[in-house]
């Protein structure tokens, strides 16, 4: 239980990092100025929240009072001041932003705002994946695209589909595959017992399919007005 | 932790309310506090198979609508002192059931015993959603034919639906009985296999309960088949199903036939 601290030295690491900051030049009459300012947060408040922001006064001749009012009434607003620049040092007092120098121009990249004006619609997913078997009565409608079934789909149960119809169980329900006209597409099963195939309107029955069909994986397609139905590999 | 077990099974006559019986002694056996919830409201049956017809002053629809309170309704077993029966109504029907008045008796419920098991009329109606809308569990009696597997698929699905805990993104969970099972008609093929059945459910299987002549005498007299002949087959498969229930690893006993003298010598002759 005998614990020696060691003297070690404690470093004091600096790094540099660089940040995009805004920079607000504000101009005369600055109530004006404020007013633009509360504009830009009236169509996307939160806007400069979390943003790095610089006051650059180069343009304006103001005292160290109206300084302070300024920096007053942009805290009002919910905007913290990172630093200052164009203006002599004798003007800031001491609780003010410090005096930044070097700083250079920069393209902004406005991502935010963009996304606010026109919210990009989503692409709506063109497929739809079940990961628990369909069960009896249950109907599963996805005109969209393609169905993909990772059980069994039950007897009563039914899955309608624009596009294909996967089913990587038994099939024993009914299965709709290219209800929106696509002749093209297909329906897949591990196992096929399945009570109704249809693509694109034209449709089988379980009477009308193949028994030697039965029981193993199979696949269905229209090959012009004639539903083919063939076991697969 | 209380539990909620509904006991289902969408076709009717396959042994709901007599598993239910059966379940609910063998767990009162085994020291937990069961009550028994019948939902059959209307065409109530439980209280026949636990003998408790006789003693029948409130129901379920009582408790419900706030006529009475539930330990004026509650009925206890005259065997164990630790099962209990709430009846269903005979006179009034399901859409006596509101959502709410339900989910309070349940809630009551689960404040007073370890285990409700609750009783489901057949159908997919009324009576058999609210029976399985508050539940935890579920045991899904099926019978080895195709009708009953089907329907049992179907309440599968309600129970993946319909359910508050289905509702909140949880699962019930769920557990095959299958019951009926006559070993002499599988071995000839005329039934369903076990296999084939849990292949088109796809969900794991609690117990095989046999045919068998005792379920009927059991019922005959008022007694839950487990505690009128704990010696028998079907009351010892009900009894482990129940171990199975408290989470007890319980080797699976398929029913086998059982060969007379006879039929050996005459299966060996012919050989």
């Amino acid at each position: 239980m005998n614990v020696r601290a060691d003297p070690t030295r404690q470093l004091v690491r600096l790094r540099g990092r660089s940040y995009v900051a805004f920079v607000f030049s504000p101009v005369v009459p600055i109530v004006e100025w404020l007013a633009e300012i509360d504009a830009t947060l009236a169509r996307s408040p939160g806007y400069f929240v979390g943003k790095p922001i610089v006051l650059d006064l180069a343009s304006v001749d103001l005292s160290s009072a109206a300084i302070a009012h300024l920096l007053g009434s942009l805290t009002e607003r919910g905007i913290r001041v990172l630093g200052i620049e164009g203006v002599d040092e004798e003007r800031l007092a001491a609780n003010m932003p410090p005096l930044l120098t070097g700083g250079r121009a920069c393209v902004i990249t406005r991502s935010e705002p963009v996304q606010k004006v026109e919210p990009e619609a989503k692409p709506k997913p063109t497929s739809l994946l079940l990961d628990s078997p369909v069960r009896s009565g249950q109907s599963i409608v996805f005109m969209e695209g393609d169905v993909t079934v990772l059980g069994s789909v039950g007897s009563g149960a039914e899955i309608v589909a624009g596009g294909s119809i996967h089913i990587y169980g038994t099939l024993r329900g009914r299965a709709m595959a290219g209800v929106n006209g696509n002749s093209n597409a297909r329906i897949y099963c591990q196992k096929i017992e399945a009570e109704l195939l249809a693509i694109d309107g034209y449709y089988q029955t379980a009477e009308e399919i193949d028994v030697s069909l039965r029981n193993r994986p199979a696949q269905a397609w229209l090959q012009g007005d004639t539903m083919k139905i063939t076991p697969l590999n | 932790m209380a539990k909620v077990l509904v006991v289902t099974s969408g076709k009717g006559g396959v042994g709901k309310t007599t598993s239910t019986a059966a379940l609910g002694a063998a767990l009162a056996q085994s020291g937990q506090n069961v009550a028994v919830v019948d939902f059959d409201v209307g065409l109530r049956n439980l209280d026949l198979v636990m003998g408790a017809e006789r003693r029948v002053v409130f129901d379920l629809i009582n408790v419900v609508q706030g006529v009475a309170k539930l330990p004026q309704a509650l009925i206890r077993d005259k065997r164990l002192e630790n099962l209990w029966l709430l009846p269903a109504s005979q006179t009034r029907d399901k859409d006596a059931l509101t959502d709410e008045g339900v989910g309070r008796v349940i809630a009551e419920l689960r404040s007073r015993f370890d285990w409700i098991l609750c009783d489901s009329p057949a159908g997919i109606e009324r009576g058999a959603t609210l029976a399985m809308r508050y539940a935890d569990e579920a045991v899904i009696v099926t019978n080895p034919e195709v009708s009953s597997v089907r329907d049992s698929d179907r309440i599968i699905g309600m129970l993946d639906s319909k359910t508050v805990r289905a509702e909140r993104g949880e699962r019930v969970e769920k557990h095959i009985l299958i019951t009926r099972y006559d070993p002499a008609r599988a071995a000839r093929g005329e039934m369903l296999n076990i296999d084939d059945i849990l292949e088109i459910l796809a969900t794991p299987l609690l117990g095989i309960i046999p045919e068998s002549q005792d379920v009927l005498k059991a019922s005959n007299v008022g007694t839950p088949v487990t505690l009128n002949n704990a010696e028998s087959a079907p009351a010892r498969a009900y009894t482990d199903a129940s171990r199975r229930l408290m989470g007890e690893e319980v080797a699976m006993v398929v029913p086998a036939e059982r060969k007379g003298f006879m039929d050996r010598l005459l299966g060996r002759r012919a050989a």
